[in-house]
């Protein structure tokens, strides 16, 4: 017999990242959803607030709870494609970190999220700001945000997954977790959507709030994931 | 990938091996000793243990008591010493609908350390042998089940397991497809193998041991 194997987790990260990414290329079963829900609340709001313009919290609570709720969609369906098709088993049987499981679908989520955003935020401008100034600083608080959203949302996606009850699970453990990445998100995102052009009022200290939202279940998923696939 | 020296010893050993679904066993006392190169095939009605036998065996369900070692590593708490060096044939192919079989391959491969061209190589050989090479691009879902399951014994061997675990391996295969199949994980000098079937006919004559589990993963002749 031979010394254990062990495949090194950059090669996994990689294998299953590019499996999951092409698996949507070609079944476009997730991103197109989460952008048509994402482009018709942005219509519900414009007619139901009866506005054409928004600013300051409202434009940041419409803004962030389109997207999170986008998100969720996503996120349901995350760990399906291993859940119906044997992918947990094929993993578990590998001589492979299973943190790359987490990490490769944290990424995954992540460019999910960030090709969503280069939709729809676009179209937010267009429905409801007057002006594209706040834009660059925007795309700095969501991809920090985005990345707390994914590594919680995979967090919870997978331990919802084997239940029968998945699509209810995930977001009633989801949205009490991301309450705090919502209120550094929003808080973030105000000031820069502010009638009279972006501000930068505790812009910094929100940004550090998200990072370290994104730090501590970064850690907390790498912790606990491999526990989260023994039977 | 990292390999080295061999080491000696049985490919399996189990005493007194106990499985428990809550309160109902589903495995009660197991043990075996089956060395390197041998087969054991494993007979028993639906519902006696088979299929949780193998999966404890591939580190996919832990066992309640007993002791369990599968090529030199005691399980659970060494379960890594031995994936990778598993293959593992069960009810579903582990095969992802909406890639190719030759792309599911490949993913496989990664999984295993195995990349470039010897894993393309390997990759290639496999399909030819088991009949596959030329529809090998075409999605998974758009294959039979019969061909499912020769892809299936592909990944199974494709990183060069020293234990096979194979359960119901000729099932949805028609007799070309068996024959190719018995190439790729028919008995072997270099690797154990265990075999879980409801045609004892066909698997007995390459048994080196049998086990015949009953009601409750209770173990009736071995």
């Amino acid at each position: 017999m031979t010394r254990p194997r062990v495949t090194p987790s950059r090669l996994a990260f990689a294998a299953i990242l590019g499996k999951d990414l092409r698996a949507e290329l070609r079944t476009l079963q997730s991103l197109p959803a989460m952008a048509l829900f994402a482009v018709t609340t942005f219509v519900i709001f414009r007619f139901g607030l009866d506005r054409t313009s928004l600013s300051g919290s409202l434009a940041a609570g419409v803004l962030w709870v389109t997207v999170l709720f986008a998100a969720i969609l996503g996120i349901n369906r995350l760990f399906v494609s291993e859940r119906e098709e044997g992918g947990f088993d094929a993993i578990r049987l590998a001589p492979i970190d299973r943190s790359a499981l987490f990490a490769a679908k944290v990424s995954a989520l992540l460019v999910y999220l960030l090709v969503l955003e280069l939709v729809v935020v676009p179209v937010f401008a267009v429905f409801f700001l007057d002006s594209a100034a706040a834009l660059a600083p925007l795309a700095l608080v969501l991809v920090l945000a985005d990345l707390g959203l994914a590594a919680t949302g995979t967090l919870i996606s997978s331990m919802a997954v084997n239940s029968r009850a998945r699509d209810l699970l995930a977001p009633l453990v989801l949205l009490p977790l991301v309450v705090p990445l919502s209120i550094a998100a929003t808080g973030a995102i105000e000031p820069l959507l502010a009638v009279g052009g972006p501000g930068y009022h505790r812009f910094g200290t929100w940004l550090a709030t998200l990072g370290l939202y994104d730090l501590i279940f970064l850690l907390v998923g790498y912790a606990v994931f491999d526990f989260l696939l023994e039977d | 990938m990292e390999s080295g020296e061999r080491t000696d010893g049985p490919a399996l050993v189990l005493a007194g091996l106990r499985r428990d679904f809550d309160e109902r066993p589903a495995l009660d006392g197991v043990d075996l000793t089956l060395c390197r190169g041998e087969s054991l095939v494993v007979l028993g009605p639906n519902g006696a243990g088979k299929t949780t036998l193998l999966r404890i065996l591939a580190t996919l369900l832990r066992p309640s008591g007993g002791e369990v070692r599968v090529l030199g590593a005691q399980l659970p708490g060494e379960a890594w010493k031995a994936r990778g060096r598993i293959g593992f044939l069960g009810h579903e192919p582990l095969l992802y609908r909406d890639l190719s079989g030759r792309e599911n391959l490949r993913f496989h491969a990664q999984l295993h350390g195995l990349r470039g061209e010897a894993a393309e190589a390997r990759i290639e050989r496999l399909l030819t042998t088991i009949g596959m090479e030329r529809r090998a691009e075409q999605r998974v879902a758009e294959l039979s089940a019969g061909m499912r399951q020769r892809l299936a014994i592909c990944r199974c061997v494709l990183h060069e397991p020293e234990l096979l675990l194979l359960d119901e391996p000729d099932s949805n295969l028609d007799a070309e497809g068996r024959e190719l199949a018995r190439e790729l994980i028919g008995p072997g000098e270099s690797r154990a193998r265990v075999l879980v079937t409801h045609d004892p006919e066909r698997a007995l004559p390459d048994a080196d041991q049998v086990l015949r589990l009953g009601a409750g993963g209770r173990v009736a002749v071995a």
